[in-house]
């Protein structure tokens, strides 16, 4: 899976995902969010685009880095989120805890 | 049926092999169901219906209330019994599987764990071998480094957090592992090269979460006085759980799907992030009412951020109910909060501080022995009646949301794939999956081999320690009415939790021919030829069903302890209660970390078990003489009783066997049972 982190405008931060993102990748994608917020960009949004399958360590990847957000008094939101995707958030009800957000401006929208 | 054959390998270990029964047993097993319960049932309605002697109500009916007691537990092992399921050879491996093993820790000796890494490390089918210390020692971790074993301890997340013992252990080193399958073992227990090829295969389901496979110990002599092996559980029982999809998990010498524990791990942390962030803002609403209230009485300067605080915990509640994700909602009120809060100028800095402890003993708690979180509504009605500067009310407010926000402040990682409801995580982990809609498989071929406790102290302490932690999960979520579950898991789950009752039975059944021998006292109507002719033929297909479903196995044992550790039982049930319901410590008892060389007779372990066997020969002598003086007149009763007294002490005669056992080696030293992780082997008393 590609991750790119290149995007930080101030304290928002966008995370774009490219690939599968299971138990393979999940430590990775903590491990980048993390470095993220550690650098100042503790408003994360993760756009999920373009994943093409996404499992339960993907999901706890998500929560772990949610974490880390608010822990440095920032957020982690969503965006761009696929059926198959949106299956697995439904599944585990992770979307009674995470709002997926319709575009990366609609989750950055009033921080 | 599969069963030992007493046949040994080549490291001179019995061994179970795959071995088909022999074709009818199935049927031959239904028909005996059908007619012990029959039976059974005909008995125990005519004990109810015609023979309870209600004159003497206060033995009378605990008698009938044991013996239906027992007519349920054998309904029970009847539907188990009903869909033994044989599976045979494993489907082959999927090539391209990644397993990680790991060996769970905490402070036996490093030869005992690094021979267990060892073997791990020589499983033929490709793998990683980590070893989890939980004591985090560093002669451990070198000697992991020397033979090329992964070493994983508790990351410094988990400092000064509940760390959840076993369950923790495991949790933790899920999130530095990344392999799709993991195999558990405890210290003790040593795999067989080829577990991983004989158990992977199973996982060709991609709904199955969970393969078990027996637990055996080999520090066992041939009479296995303390009882250690399970061979009835780990045999007919297991293979009648999984007929029913009900197979359990046993803490060890199993091998988990990830995606199954991680989906767990989700649906968890959402359902434990709502409930506590909707009783933290309910809390935060009755603080702030109250803070309000005295604001517009003293008309305080600040009376309007207060009442703005106020607005936002109402309105955060609305949106919760209304369905509005909880990360959504707490996020945008701890915004609100913390602007009212800059809006504000501390005046006077001493009630702050006094209001900033008062926060530091906040209702969230931890659990000393589970190391469960747990909000504590009565330190939550404290905090809300609580006199409150203003500045000190938002404070709080905040904090109380934050500790139970969605990232889990109180954790040391927001999400607990393996359950920490309970002493025992392996059941409450096992019924969770099943509540998903996950399969487990028991596989039932020796593959790994173990070490049980070798004096009577400790095996008390790790059957008591199972007892406790298999009640707590009946009690905190029984299973009967458990969403997801299907009608038989429901049942195959409170079967086991049921058995864990049967030390109040066996007091009634130690009781009940006292009182008759000595005061001919009668609970029931007639001892004499009617009693006989309703209760031998069920007790005759009862033995016969035990008998030829556990051909070849050692029943007996089990079958002895399931009523001589009565008092270990009746402690188990109400210490567990009062755990679960008044909050109350589970009681320690301290465990010797080696065997102890040559101890004295452990009398004080067994002072109820030696009261009763004197009471029952005492009783035995008095009514024997007081037939011969003629103030019984009932030869027939007393011959039952005696009969009865006699079965009694047979089955209470295994303890004092086991308090004599030493064990032949001396030169072990290792006691594979402490409080953290013990052979996690559950014993049903069937």
């Amino acid at each position: 899976m590609e991750i790119d982190t290149s995007d930080v405008r101030g304290k928002v931060a966008v995370v774009r995902l490219d690939g599968r993102l299971n138990m393979v990748a999940a430590p990775r994608l903590k491990g980048a969010i993390e470095d993220l917020v550690d650098h100042g960009g503790t408003h994360v949004v993760v756009d999920l685009t373009a994943v093409t399958f996404m499992d339960s360590s993907g999901l706890g990847a998500l929560i772990a880095a949610l974490k880390k957000a608010r822990q440095a008094q920032g957020d982690l939101r969503i965006a761009g989120v696929n059926e198959q995707v949106a299956t697995v958030l439904k599944l585990t009800n992770l979307d009674r805890v995470l709002r997926p957000f319709e575009s990366v401006e609609a989750a950055a929208d009033g921080w | 049926m599969t069963r030992p054959t007493g046949a040994a390998d080549v490291t001179g270990i019995p061994e179970f092999r795959l071995v088909k029964s022999y074709p009818g047993k199935h049927l031959l097993i239904r028909v005996l169901v059908v007619l012990t319960l029959t039976l059974g049932t005909w008995y125990v309605g005519w004990r109810w219906l015609f023979s309870v002697n209600w004159a003497n109500w206060w033995i009378a009916v605990p008698l009938v209330v044991a013996e239906t007691y027992a007519l349920v537990d054998a309904y029970l092992f009847g539907l188990t019994m009903w869909r033994v399921k044989e599976r045979g050879e494993p489907p082959l491996p999927p090539p391209d599987a990644t397993v990680d093993v790991f060996v769970c820790t905490y402070n036996e000796p490093v030869e005992l764990v690094l021979a267990t890494a060892r073997a791990a490390k020589r499983i033929e089918f490709p793998h990683e071998t980590w070893i989890l210390d939980d004591g985090d020692r560093p002669d451990m971790r070198a000697a992991a480094a020397e033979h090329g074993i992964g070493y994983i301890t508790r990351s410094d997340d988990w400092t000064d957090r509940p760390r959840h013992a076993k369950a923790g252990n495991l949790n933790n080193a899920l999130f530095q592992t990344q392999g799709e399958y993991m195999l558990i073992l405890d210290a003790d227990q040593v795999p067989d090269p080829r577990i991983l090829d004989r158990t992977l295969g199973w996982f060709e389901d991609p709904k199955v979460a969970l393969v078990q496979t027996p637990q055996f110990f080999v520090n066992v002599t041939e009479s296995d006085p303390l009882g250690s092996q399970a061979p009835l559980f780990y045999g007919p029982i297991q293979q009648g759980k999984d007929g029913w999809n009900a197979a359990f998990f046993c803490g060890s010498n199993a091998v988990l799907r990830r995606e199954a524990l991680m989906q767990l791990g989700i649906v968890g942390y959402v359902k434990a992030t709502e409930e506590a962030v909707r009783d933290a803002l309910a809390t935060a609403a009755r603080l702030m009412s109250r803070v309000v209230r005295e604001a517009r009485r003293t008309s305080d300067p600040s009376l309007g951020t207060l009442a703005a605080v106020e607005t936002a915990v109402r309105e955060a509640r609305q949106r919760l109910s209304a369905g509005a994700p909880v990360a959504d909602v707490t996020y945008a009120f701890q915004q609100r909060v913390d602007a009212a809060a800059r809006s504000m100028v501390a005046k006077d800095m001493r009630a702050i501080e006094d209001d900033l402890k008062a926060i530091e003993e906040l209702g969230v708690d931890i659990d000393a022995e589970l190391g469960v979180v747990v909000v504590d509504e009565d330190a939550l009605d404290r905090l809300a009646e609580r006199d409150w500067s203003p500045l000190g009310a938002i404070e709080s407010v905040r904090e109380l949301v934050k500790a139970v926000d969605v990232d889990r402040d109180d954790e040391a990682q927001p999400m607990m794939p393996l359950a920490t409801v309970s002493v025992t995580e392996d059941m409450a982990t096992c019924m969770r999956l099943h509540t998903l809609g996950w399969k487990s498989v028991y596989h039932h071929e020796q593959l790994a081999h173990g070490l049980a406790p070798e004096d009577l102290r400790t095996m008390l302490q790790q059957r008591l320690r199972w007892a406790q932690g298999t009640i707590q999960v009946m009690l905190r979520e029984n299973p009967l009415v458990q969403k997801g579950l299907t009608l038989g898991q429901r049942l195959m789950y409170f079967a086991t939790m049921w058995s864990y009752l049967s030390g109040f039975a066996a007091v009634v059944f130690i009781a009940a021919p006292v009182i008759y021998l000595c005061f001919g006292i009668l609970p029931v109507k007639a001892f004499g030829l009617e009693f006989l002719i309703h209760f031998v033929p069920f007790m005759v297909a009862n033995q016969l069903l035990f008998f030829v479903v556990g051909y070849g196995v050692k029943t007996w044992r089990g079958q002895q302890y399931s009523m001589a550790l009565f008092p270990l039982w009746i402690r188990a049930c109400w210490t567990a209660a009062a755990n679960v319901f008044l909050g109350r410590p589970l009681g320690f008892v301290v465990t010797p970390k080696t065997r102890q060389a040559r101890q004295p007779f452990p009398w004080r372990l067994i002072i109820p078990q030696t009261v009763a066997v004197a009471v029952l020969v005492l009783a035995t002598l008095i009514g024997v003489l007081r037939l011969w003086t003629g103030a019984s007149q009932a030869p027939i009763g007393t011959f039952v009783n005696v009969l009865w007294v006699a079965y009694d002490l047979l089955i209470l005669s295994v303890i004092f066997r086991a308090a004599a056992f030493r064990a032949p080696d001396d030169d072990v030293e290792t006691d594979p049972a402490h409080d953290d992780a013990p052979t996690n082997a559950r014993q049903e008393q069937a």
